[in-house]
């Protein structure tokens, strides 16, 4: 059954083609391997449910286009239960809904891949990028003690590359893996290169659902009722994140050197900055961008060590400030911390960046 | 019989050798067994997932020797779609409350339903949700009294119960819908072919199958077990009757 499942392997090659965000994120799961995708329509992220429902049907994966994001989340529960490469995509409301089936997986120990394109919020808030549930993504979001691993690409090819990494990362560590993104990387048309199709190489999964046969039951579960066990449990999972944290740092510097001025953006607002940071450069500006690529686990490290040399930073989200709580952690204020953020789906102009860059330089008008 | 004397009664293999949590005279231990004994029969206890659901029976992984999951409240047949649609060789049952089914997993239950999943689903109708103390449930009957229907469940304020079957059957994609239940050796017979007949809808791929199990909770009821097998038989039933509310032509052709 397992080969057949992935057929369609041959006849992939590499290509570079100019693709939308979400259609790019369904082909990159393909390509990784994706046995089993279910989602439900929500705007700005329907795109990839479309496109899984043609291709996966033509490859003879499983797709269901689910009754509610709680039924696509526990669908996906049970197919990666099996062993199987699963993933999920939503937007924000979408996200919210799931949180009780990522609770669970979590503490069961079950992979599977999650992208959330963040749209404006709270509430039904509007169709347009946000990156709102940076505290959701990061924090844990549903009830309980865990982190999931929160991979936040700012162009379409890091998309690619980062959901086809996130499948092989969920297997590493036994959890779910999520890709914070926003409406704009999913809506956005750029030219993309996936790499050639190969079979995954997965770990042997001896705790998978496949039938008690010659071998003792397997049971997946997330119930502890002794209390001692619960906690031994949480332990093993604490593990988990302490080895995500020592292991899946990740983040991109742009013009670091001799930067006094360091603006802080993750995701499309990064992306934004960039354009921001390098049209100040060339105004003679010493300043420069980090971007965190890893949302969770936060380069804190890293961040302080800028900060050491750093004589003013600069947080840009499009949010209230969420991202901007982790790089106080990682600074403890040790250098003065300046924010700035547009909400409800406001996606910032370069231009509004370069004035709060110019206003910190001391050159702004 | 021959002289050392012939084994005619043992202990099914997909049943756990352990002693259940489940109080004396609780219906929970019969379907066990004969979801058990239906598994050995049809020689795929190899081949079986099952998944628990939150309530009484949320430790039931402990008392199969099959491959289980437990799903969270409600989501059992969300989560038999996702394992069914990866190994369609798998044979999948969900083993669920009336909490579990009808009221918090109402969603996920219509809609595997709807789509004819093939899987099986067992459900267990006590008309009370057991594990949290005995509350109201959407099968709760008119005028029962529980501790948060006090005063007798009211159907002006507190609603009509759900009856599930009904209202499943009229779905497209089932293929097996049949109440049954367990307060006397016929019935208990009875029921044990209707999940014999429901693991093999599921096998030949005939779409969704469900069977109810009219059952009781004497912890909750306030009764003996004796008292709540004579409330299963007059009250229960008159308001859930037994029999088929849905069998596709092709069920009938299987052995
Ligand atoms: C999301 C959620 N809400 C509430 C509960 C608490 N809870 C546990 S069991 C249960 C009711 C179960 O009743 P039923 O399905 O009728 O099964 P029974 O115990 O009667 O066998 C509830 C409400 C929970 N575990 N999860
Ligand atoms: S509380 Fe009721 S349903 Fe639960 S095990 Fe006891 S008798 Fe059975």
């Amino acid at each position: 059954m397992v080969g057949t499942r992935l057929s369609g392997w041959k006849g992939y090659r590499t290509m570079k083609i100019l693709m939308k965000g979400n259609e790019a994120i369904a082909e990159a799961a393909i390509r990784a391997g994706c046995e089993a995708y279910f989602g439900y329509p929500i705007t700005p992220q329907t795109e990839v449910l479309e496109y899984m429902a043609r291709r996966m049907t033509e490859l003879g994966r499983a797709f269901v286009q689910a009754e509610s994001e709680v039924g696509a989340i526990n669908m996906v529960y049970g197919a990666a239960c099996t062993g199987a490469r699963a993933m999920t995509t939503t937007s924000s409301p979408g996200y919210s809904l799931m949180q009780e089936g990522i609770s669970y997986m979590a503490m069961s120990f079950v992979p599977c891949v999650i992208v959330n394109i963040m749209r404006g919020g709270p509430g039904l808030g509007n169709i347009q990028p946000s990156q709102g549930d940076y505290f959701q993504m990061t924090k844990g979001g549903g009830h309980g003690d865990y982190h999931l691993l929160s991979l936040a690409p700012s162009t379409v090819q890091e998309t690619v590359d980062l959901i086809i990494e996130a499948f092989d990362l969920a297997d590493k560590y036994r959890q779910p893996v999520t890709v914070i993104a926003d409406g704009l990387i999913g809506q956005i048309m750029e030219p993309v290169e996936f790499p050639d199709l190969k079979e995954p190489q997965r770990p042997e999964r001896p705790w998978a659902l496949t039938g008690a046969k010659g071998r003792k039951k397997n049971v997946i579960t997330s119930l502890f009722l002794d209390a001692h066990e619960l906690e031994r449990e949480n332990l093993k999972l604490q593990a988990i994140i302490a080895q995500i944290k020592a292991n899946e740092v990740r983040y991109a510097e742009y013009w670091l050197d001799g930067a006094e001025i360091v603006v802080i953006a993750y995701g499309t607002a990064g992306r934004i900055a960039q354009t921001a940071v390098k049209r100040a450069r060339e105004q003679g500006i010493a300043v420069g961008l980090f971007r965190p690529i890893s949302v969770f686990p936060f380069p804190y490290d890293r961040l302080r060590e800028i900060a050491e040399t750093a004589q003013q930073l600069l947080v840009v989200e499009m949010s209230a400030g969420q991202m901007l709580e982790d790089v106080r952690l990682a600074t403890c204020n040790r250098v003065p911390i300046s924010f700035y953020g547009r909400m409800g789906g406001v996606v910032p102009l370069p231009e509004e960046i370069l004035d709060k860059i110019k206003g910190l330089a001391g050159t702004g008008s | 019989m021959s002289e050392d004397g012939e084994l005619v009664f043992r202990r099914p293999a997909a049943l756990s050798d352990v002693v259940t949590h489940y109080c004396p005279g609780c219906m929970h231990g019969i379907v066990h067994r004969l979801i058990a004994e239906v598994i050995d029969e049809l020689g795929i206890r190899e081949r079986t997932v099952g998944i628990a659901p939150v309530g009484c029976s949320v430790l039931a992984y402990h008392y199969f020797e099959c491959d289980f999951a437990e799903a969270a409240h409600g989501r059992a047949p969300a989560m038999a779609t996702g394992i069914k649609r990866t190994h369609p060789e798998l044979v999948v049952f969900t083993y669920q409350g009336d909490g579990d089914l009808a009221s918090i997993g109402t969603n996920e239950l219509i809609h595997a339903a709807a789509r004819g999943e093939n899987i099986t689903v067992v459900f267990i109708n006590n008309a009370v949700y057991g594990m949290t103390g005995g509350q109201m449930a959407p099968t709760t009957l008119p005028g029962m009294v529980t501790t948060s229907s006090p005063y007798g469940r009211d159907v002006k304020r507190q609603g009509y119960p759900v009856r599930v079957c009904e209202l499943v059957s009229q779905l497209d994609g089932t293929a097996y819908i049949v109440r049954r239940s367990a307060y006397k050796p016929a019935e208990i017979r009875k029921l044990r072919q209707a999940l014999k007949i429901a693991f093999q809808v599921q096998m030949a791929e005939l779409g969704f199958s469900l069977v109810e199990v009219v059952s009781n909770c004497p912890t909750n009821w306030g009764m003996t077990p004796k008292e709540s097998l004579r409330f299963v038989e007059e009250r229960m039933i008159a308001y859930y009757p037994l029999g088929d509310y849905r069998v596709r032509d092709e069920v009938k052709t299987l052995k």
